[in-house]
């Protein structure tokens, strides 16, 4: 076996970070859409608004029940052969689309499991001293529910963080499609892979550090 | 003043209220007292439209409203006329004890921030918590936080303060201080609606007593009446049945 090569290994370092808005980039758009489309799905599943409840319940029971690279393939090779108007869907949108549909269905679970976790007497009250529905949520039950829901959203953030690597099966050149484009021209897999790994290691570490003193703000209220 | 008239509340089949007639006069102290499951908590309830009542007629000051008909508008406004104190407290967990006395100002009667503040200093003072007033409520005792939760509807300065059963959820070690609350604004004649178990407090405190059972005010009169000379056979039993468990006072 063979020493590390490690001059590469530094090497690679600058070319593969170069890499990295982009792969941030997907993960943040596919954040901010899921997070939006799971707010939603979950005010309906809270409410249990009719109709819209059955349709989110198959939605998410879809998108959870599926893998995530059964959807990117289906959303990039599989849909425009349907859907004339997406034949010009490029691997960057196919995977937002994917990563935002995948993760909202989690997501939706998270935020509706938050909001119905806020004491009900809370509620009562709110409403006991005139306050109308909106105000309670917004005043009451939101601010509540997201501390219990942001450390899972984080967990799911950097679990999609993860998943852009799979960006690389749709021709996209991510980090990951950048690794695999220097391991092919270098031979050096193990290396290059190494180093992808630590790359992706160092960034959930330091979400992971953010995660923790967000957490430590969010729970002011609850320190005895 | 405030006024009930046939009060009717059912849980599916179960007639929880039947007909309940009532009046309040300003700064009257009323204490309903009864066995459990008979209505006292539901009737509070109603009157803050907790639960929507399923007959009756419901005035409370200028607001006069048939309850089967009640709109959105009736409904907040028979909320501002009455405030509640939950057994449990019920405070609101993200904030602070001033937060909580301040919130329906500032919400509700859209009070700007710095004089619905200024409020809540004023009551945190007059409930003895002034030095309590940044403190979140997971770090208050429970009596200290039945303090605020009568303090949060003393702010909203309504006709009537309807307390279910205040007491109930307390460590013996703090009902006296929630009691002496009660027995303060009671001497404020701060009108109240008190359901309890604390019959002391009945007889020290309360205006007038209702007995109620299975859904109905069975008899109600002065405490000093109603607990030396009950007239129905059920209110003798139940009194009979809570003195003797709890000989003081």
């Amino acid at each position: 076996m063979s020493v590390l090569d490690f001059d590469y290994m530094l090497g690679l370092v600058p070319i593969l970070l170069s890499y990295l808005p982009l792969t941030l980039g997907m993960a943040m758009a596919g954040m901010v859409l899921a997070l939006a489309l799971a707010c939603g799905l979950a005010v309906i599943r809270v409410l249990r608004i009719p109709g819209l409840n059955g349709i989110t319940l198959l939605f998410i029971s879809f998108f959870r029940g599926t893998p995530l690279l059964v959807q990117l393939f289906l959303f990039y090779y599989g849909l425009p052969q349907v859907l004339s108007f997406l034949t010009q869907i490029n691997g960057i949108t196919a995977t937002i689309m994917g990563l935002t549909l995948h993760f909202s269905a989690y997501m939706a679970e998270s935020i509706r499991a938050a909001i119905v976790g806020v004491d009900r007497s809370q509620t009562e009250a709110a409403l006991s001293i005139g306050m109308t529905n909106a105000q309670l949520m917004r005043r009451i039950v939101l601010p509540q529910a997201t501390r219990v829901a942001v450390p899972t959203l984080m967990n799911y953030f950097i679990d999609m963080i993860k998943a852009t690597s799979l960006a690389f099966t749709l021709g996209v050149t991510e980090l990951m499609g950048a690794t695999q484009k220097e391991a092919a021209g270098s031979f050096l897999y193990f290396e290059a892979f190494i180093t992808v790994a630590v790359i992706y290691w160092g960034i959930v570490e330091l979400l992971a550090w953010c995660q923790r003193r967000l957490e430590w703000r969010l729970n002011e209220a609850y320190r005895r | 003043m405030i006024k009930v008239a046939n009060l009717v509340k059912r849980f599916g089949d179960a007639t929880v209220l039947d007909g309940i007639d009532l009046e309040i006069d300003r700064g009257e102290i009323i204490v309903v007292i009864g066995p459990s499951g008979t209505g006292k908590s539901t009737l509070l309830r109603c009157l803050n439209f907790l639960e929507r009542p399923d007959a009756g007629r419901l005035t409370l000051g200028d607001l006069d409203v048939d309850v089967t008909r009640a709109s959105r508008a009736d409904i907040l406004a028979a909320r501002r006329r009455t405030a509640f104190v939950f057994q449990n407290y019920a405070l609101f967990a993200n904030k602070t004890a001033l937060e909580n006395i301040a919130e329906g100002l500032i919400v509700v009667n859209r009070w700007p921030k710095a004089r619905a503040h200024a409020r809540a200093r004023e009551i945190l003072e007059r409930i003895g918590l002034a030095d309590k007033a940044d403190a979140y409520p997971a770090s208050l005792s429970g009596g200290q936080q039945q303090r605020v939760g009568i303090g949060r509807a003393m702010a909203a300065q309504a006709e009537v303060i309807l307390f279910d059963e205040p007491t109930s959820s307390l460590d013996p070690e703090w009902v006296e201080e929630v009691l002496a609350l009660m027995k303060q604004l009671a001497a404020e004649r701060q009108t109240m609606l008190v359901v309890t178990h604390e019959m002391g407090f009945a007889r020290d405190v309360a205006d007038r007593v209702i007995f109620m059972e299975g859904g109905r005010i069975v008899e109600q009169g002065p405490p000093s009446r109603l607990f030396n000379a009950p007239e129905d056979p059920r209110t003798r039993d139940f009194l009979r049945k809570v003195l003797a468990a709890a000989p003081s006072s």
